[in-house]
């Protein structure tokens, strides 16, 4: 009873209790926030009170720890005004605070907290269209790489030993813009391997990229004169689960031996068992991936490997399309103007921490 | 208009998708949802149908033109029909509407997974440690200034993992710390700058349909 009556009179409630719309979401949520009590070390937390304007009481919403002095109400109802008290807790006692001022929660038309991600977009897009217009006046320079040079050698090789072209799009799917990279890449290569009559294999993990990437061979084929030498049953669907297709494309390579390899799209843990069984049967190895964790694996194991946005330029360079090379130009000079900044805030935290120091 | 159709779609979906991921108001986060969620998952099962299509085909043409190993494609469609009828009618657990059971042992999806799938999938994750032996081999071989930059590098990582040389060499887990944390870092963020301007690049040059190799290259 004497530890109930001095707490009572020793904890103080929390102040400047505070109750806003969350900012930059889909509504249904307020953000509560106040001063922490001046005993907040000897407290067990804060309950949070809510009322709303169609209540009589108030009832619990939350619980948060001492130290904690905001809390995200997601349950209520948008366009109705809201009151909230918050009270120090210590063991059965409970010391309220004052009410808060009225807060409605709201759903916004846009996320302000992404704006610098829209301007920067709206930038690098416009470097890209400008190197892309350009590109139709001017004959661009477009810097040498090796593994995208290689691919007419490596085609040929398969030609000259009468062996198939293997082609795997990575394991992840159509909404992931490297399996379209991939594709993009695999429509240039296919029309070559249509026009030197070699047999291609195209193993599928999703069902939905076997059926895009059927169409663009089909079209590829078709493209070149020669719908006749498709052979639909040159890209299939193998399984969706990630060791089995590895087990399936290996046992691919194993049989019938293809004389080039290419590894297009996004890879997981199967990059190296794929690739390193490829190098085991002697092919040519091409493989192109955003995925570093998978990189220093085909490296090591392929003989040319296209790093990161190499696998989006390779559809480009291929092409030998003057507006798509354009699109290379761009993010070539997106690329640099990082290096400007980067090199630029890094030198003034250096001279701005020297000073500090 | 077999070309302009597939190139408006993509390009009203990306404008789409690109709004959706600056307004998060409901109205069109729960419209993207139901895209996202409910449409696609209609198109994967239309894709699923083509894609069980495509195995029963490849592996019935083997087998009707006895091409090389085509007896293996009968374990193929026996393991496909098979799965399938005890999914379909066994069920998840054993609980369909044909009990699939013979005395305690239950063939269902699960125990199919679980005792096949799962130790086949192990079984070819396993063979990564020798895949890695090999390609390491490969890699440490001092060929140039790089290899030899990569094999140092390598071997100081290594040993600091090993804990007897870390009390031997106090200071060599801090070496092999710099250096995932400094250069390696700094490489792969490189590498993430190139990366999201590609994919910019990609999917701008999609959107107005300046890229159309997913289209055939029409």
């Amino acid at each position: 009873m004497f530890l109930f009556l001095l707490f009572t009179f020793i904890i103080e409630p929390p102040r400047n209790i505070k109750a806003i719309d969350n900012p930059n979401d889909g509504g249904n949520k307020i953000l509560v926030s106040w001063e922490l009590s001046p005993t907040d070390s000897i407290l067990d937390g804060y309950e949070i009170l809510r009322k709303s304007e169609k209540e009589k009481d108030f009832c619990k919403v939350g619980f948060v720890g001492p130290g904690r002095n905001s809390f995200l109400d997601e349950n209520t109802e948008d366009n109705l005004n809201y009151y909230y008290q918050i009270a120090a807790v210590k063991d059965t006692i409970k010391i309220f605070s004052e009410i808060s001022k009225p807060a409605k929660s709201y759903p916004q038309w846009f996320n302000k907290g992404k704006l610098i991600i829209l301007l920067t977009f709206f930038l690098f897009s416009f470097l890209i269209l400008y190197f892309i217009k350009r590109a139709k006046r001017v004959e661009l320079f477009i810097r040498r790489i090796a593994g995208l040079n290689a691919v007419e050698e490596a085609v040929g090789r398969a030609t000259e030993m009468g062996k198939p072209v293997l082609f795997v799009p990575g394991l992840s799917g159509m909404s992931d813009v490297a399996t379209i990279a991939a594709l993009n890449i695999l429509s240039e290569i296919a029309k070559k391997i249509a026009q030197y009559d070699v047999k291609l294999i195209v193993p599928n993990n999703d069902p939905i990229v076997y059926t895009v990437a059927r169409e663009i061979v089909k079209e590829a084929y078709t493209s070149v004169g020669r719908p006749d030498a498709f052979n639909p049953d040159s890209v299939f669907y193998l399984t969706d689960s990630q060791f089995a297709y590895a087990a399936g494309v290996d046992g691919i390579m194993v049989r019938e031996r293809p004389a080039t390899n290419f590894f297009c799209g996004y890879f997981y843990a199967e990059s190296l068992i794929l690739a390193e069984t490829g190098a085991q049967t002697g092919a040519i190895q091409i493989a192109a991936t955003d995925s570093i964790t998978q990189l220093p694996f085909f490296i090591v194991a392929c003989d040319y490997t296209l790093i990161g946005e190499e696998l989006y330029a390779a559809s480009a360079y291929l092409s030998k399309e003057p507006i798509l090379l354009g699109s290379l130009k761009g993010q070539d000079y997106g690329k640099f103007l990082i290096i400007i900044i980067l090199t630029f805030l890094s030198i003034i935290s250096l001279i701005f921490n020297f000073i500090i120091k | 208009m077999k070309v302009k159709f597939p190139l408006i779609l993509c390009l009203i979906m990306g404008i789409i998708g690109m709004i959706a991921y600056y307004v998060p108001h409901k109205a069109v986060q729960n419209f993207d949802n139901e895209l996202r969620n409910t449409a696609l998952r209609i198109i994967f099962a239309f894709s699923l149908v083509l894609g069980v299509g495509s195995i029963i085909r490849h592996h019935w043409e083997k087998i009707k033109r006895k091409r090389e190993f085509w007896e293996y494609s009968y374990v193929t469609l026996i393991s496909l029909f098979l799965t399938a009828f005890i999914g379909l009618f066994g069920g998840i657990d054993g609980k369909g509407i044909i009990k699939m059971a013979i005395g305690k042992f239950s063939f269902d999806i699960q125990t199919i997974y679980v005792n096949m799938a799962i130790p086949l999938g192990a079984t070819m994750f396993s063979l990564l440690a020798y895949f890695m032996a090999s390609a390491a081999y490969r890699a440490f071989r001092a060929r140039n200034f790089e290899a030899i930059l990569l094999l140092i590098a390598a071997f100081i990582v290594m040993l600091a993992s090993v804990p007897p040389v870390a009390r031997l060499i106090p200071k060599l887990p801090y070496i092999s710390e710099w250096i995932l944390d400094v250069p390696n870092t700094a490489a792969k963020r490189g590498m993430l700058f190139g990366i999201t301007l590609g994919v910019l690049s990609t999917s701008l040059k999609i959107l107005l349909g300046i890229e159309r190799g997913w289209l055939g290259g029409k």
